[in-house]
């Protein structure tokens, strides 16, 4: 009875194991909640429309933790195939040569169809070696753009189908929004010391934010974000504060951004693109308009291509060939404009490739979603500069800190905005050193 | 006399009994900090590619970093206040439960409760009490003139921290500070009473020294508590800020090991991290302890 029953489990066994035989691809990602559960929709579609490979995702959190447990796992021995990295965290990946599997390289090897001309400029700028080579898939890409509340406009005086274009109609419109006491406050930034109000900032007005490029040259770039231009914004900034024009919302993301805006207490929220679903989700008493960032038009007349958020996926080494080629199989399915054409549509986040883009033109998703094609329109703006290609750089979560912390010093009256972003600078530059002598020797 | 000491007169056996715990010990405790001490010594790439020896460097640049020492001087004032705050809230609390003969038991359970509550959680139902924008707090605040603000004021942003920290310890300390009031011999109270003592004397002359072993116990237990279990409810709360005015000691390791990936200077903090632990242990035990009457 014993051995009969052993032999029907074994045949089991064997029969599970040959109807399982496809290949296990693991990928590690940050989406939460509603892009969590589009993510998987995707995922699915893959592995229903082919039986030799099996991609199961893995949500381990947010972006940080993602990293993180994704290194650990490395030095375990115990990595994913593939690792959804935030923008901030490519400076990492590229310097761990020994670590990660170039995608470019990863998609020849596998002969798989490959051409970098078909990404967004932005992207293939961002993610690509001094050589050109693009290293991580992108996956999800944003860029931050300017949501303002039409309702309180009108009530403001203000004509709700103007979006304030430069800082100084910022200022301006927050006045006139602020007095007439249609909003407690003007306007809002998420990252408003780092991403937005930095990095983004300096790109568009075609500022250097470092050396070499951003530091696309090398590990031995310099930051140098503490010019005139800059030190004016933070300057601007404390003294919007003090007229209530504008309120912080807190470090990093600025978690107190989005209740302000979507609580009607600020009337500007200049957020990432990707937040486009949440925005119109949260804004269910008003009408939401959406805009590119402002500018100081006095300092150019004709602003820069804004730069990239987001993550792309990265190849971990260390895996069997035959889960290479399921990575590249799944990259080449990723690529598909169906796939990328509804992730950016569902999502808010920029459409990778130019056929994805396309795409969503002639279905007519733009006239019918206006203000969707705000945030590519305004990244694929002029031609990117070496100061608007985007920042790579070491370290730099942590350099994002300092960066908050001096800003938090202006806010409060503590330290003037040159002051404070000089300390950041070389606060920074020996974050940098200190990254360049861990990755040189 | 009597020995506590047990004679065995098998000679494996002890040892036998005494392995499981030290395996975990070892395991759990000695290794993860030998670890982090062969750490601080090296400065090494997020993924562990290229290790260098680099002597004391990740212990002098922590000391000559003002952030470091920023840290120090926040952790310091965040343990005393937390720990203070705690135990005289609770112990207030205690004597008045304690008083009360019928709904002691009733006013126990509501006390107890914040215990149960997970520190990631109370950090952020403090923060939504307490934000600038949406917490009922900072409104009620502004009505009397105050303008609350967290995410800007230094100062609002200890006091934050500290209340939601302060806050979940209460009920801990609470039921041990009960339940040395109510072993406190009642023939000695009433010995007191007679003489004259009102309840204040009574309090402070008679049932305070009592209660000292409770006490004692209560601020190791809530100083270790102030060190590092409140690391989520800093995280959930102010992250650090605003410009590191709550960045505490164990917040930076992570900060910096964690999210930075910066691990050598990570695991320099958190040596030295633990060399102040072992360093409050013997002064707690060795000095303060002497004054403890059991």
């Amino acid at each position: 009875m014993f051995k009969k029953l052993s032999l029907a489990a074994a045949a089991v066994a064997l029969s599970a194991s040959t109807s399982f035989a496809a290949t296990e691809v693991t990928w590690w990602h940050a989406m939460g909640g509603e892009l969590g559960k589009k993510l998987e929709q995707i995922v699915q579609k893959f592995n229903d429309s082919q039986s030799d490979y099996h991609v199961t995702p893995v949500f381990k959190g947010t972006y940080p933790e993602t990293l993180t447990s994704a290194i650990a796992a490395f030095r375990a021995g115990q990595q994913p195939a593939i690792v959804q990295v935030f923008e901030v965290g490519t400076g990492t990946m590229m310097a761990a040569k020994g670590a990660i599997y170039p995608v470019y390289k990863l998609m020849a090897d596998e002969g798989e169809p490959w051409d970098p001309s078909k990404f967004i400029a932005p992207v293939v700028g961002y993610y690509s070696d001094p050589e050109g080579n693009i290293l991580s898939f992108p996956f999800n890409s944003s860029t931050p753009i300017l949501y303002y509340n039409k309702d309180v406009f009108k009530k403001a005086g203000l004509d709700p189908d103007v979006a304030p274009k430069t800082y100084a109609e910022l200022a301006d419109f927050s006045k006139k929004i602020v007095s007439s006491g249609a909003a407690k406050c003007g306007f809002t930034i998420t990252y408003a010391a780092t991403w937005i109000g930095l990095e983004n900032f300096s790109a568009i007005h075609d500022l250097p934010y470092g050396t070499l490029q951003n530091g696309f040259g090398g590990p031995a770039a310099e930051f140098t974000f503490n010019g005139p231009t800059q030190v004016r914004l933070w300057d601007d900034l404390k003294k919007w504060q003090d007229t209530g024009y504008f309120q912080y919302g807190g470090p990093g993301g600025g978690p107190d951004s989005a209740p302000k805006f979507y609580s009607q207490e600020c009337a500007i929220y200049m957020g990432s693109s990707g937040s486009r679903a949440g925005v119109i989700a949260n804004a269910k008493n008003f009408q939401v308009g959406f805009s590119t960032l402002p500018y100081y038009d006095d300092v150019t007349k004709d602003p820069k291509n804004s730069i990239i958020g987001g993550a792309t996926l990265w190849t971990l080494n260390g895996q069997k060939p035959e889960v290479y080629k399921g990575v590249a199989k799944f990259f080449t399915y990723l690529s598909q404009p169906e796939v990328q054409a509804d992730w950016h549509q569902f999502s808010g986040y920029l459409p990778i490739t130019n056929a994805s883009y396309d795409l969503g033109k002639s279905q007519g998703y733009y006239e019918k979603n206006a203000g969707s094609d705000v945030g590519i329109k305004q990244i694929t703006r002029g031609t990117p500069s070496d100061n608007s290609k985007g920042v790579r750089f070491g370290n730099f979560t942590q350099i994002r800190d300092v960066v908050d912390q001096q800003f938090e010093t202006v806010l409060s009256g503590k330290q003037t905005a040159k002051q404070a972003l000089d300390a950041a600078v070389k606060e920074g530059n020996a974050m940098l050193r200190e990254f360049e002598a861990a990755n040189s020797n | 006399m009597q020995t506590k000491r047990t004679i065995f007169s098998n000679r494996v056996l002890p040892y036998v009994l005494l392995a499981p715990q030290l395996a975990i010990t070892l395991i759990f405790f000695i290794w993860p900090a030998f670890q982090a001490f062969r750490q601080s010594f090296l400065r090494e790439d997020p993924f562990g590619m290229k290790t260098t020896f680099v002597w004391f460097s990740n212990y002098t640049r922590l000391f000559e970093n003002a952030d470091y020492l920023n840290a120090l001087w926040v952790t310091l004032i965040f343990a005393v206040s937390v720990t203070a705050l705690s135990m005289s809230l609770s112990l207030l609390f205690a004597v008045c439960v304690n008083r009360v003969l019928r709904s002691g038991r009733f006013y126990t359970t509501l006390l107890v409760w914040p215990y149960a509550v997970a520190p990631a959680a109370a950090g952020l139902l403090w923060w939504f009490m307490f934000n600038p924008s949406i917490g009922i707090l900072p409104y009620g605040l502004r009505y009397f003139g105050y303008d609350w603000n967290y995410r800007l004021h230094e100062g609002d942003a200890m006091v934050l921290i500290v209340v939601a920290s302060a806050w979940k310890q209460i009920s801990y300390n609470f039921l041990f500070f009960v339940a040395g009031l109510q072993s406190v011999p009642q023939s000695v109270i009433e010995a007191a009473a007679i003489d004259g003592a009102g309840p204040f004397k009574r309090f402070w002359t008679v049932i305070f020294p009592l209660l000292s072993p409770t006490t004692f116990f209560l601020a190791v237990i809530n100083i270790t508590y102030a060190l590092f279990d409140t690391f989520p409810i800093v995280d959930s709360t102010t992250s650090g800020g605003p410009s590191q005015s709550t960045n505490t000691l164990v917040y930076k390791v992570y900060a910096d090991g964690f999210v930075g990936l910066n691990l050598g200077p990570s695991a320099a903090q958190s040596v030295v991290l633990m060399l102040i632990v072992v360093a409050l242990t013997v002064v707690q035990f060795r000095w303060i302890e002497n004054k403890v009457q059991y």
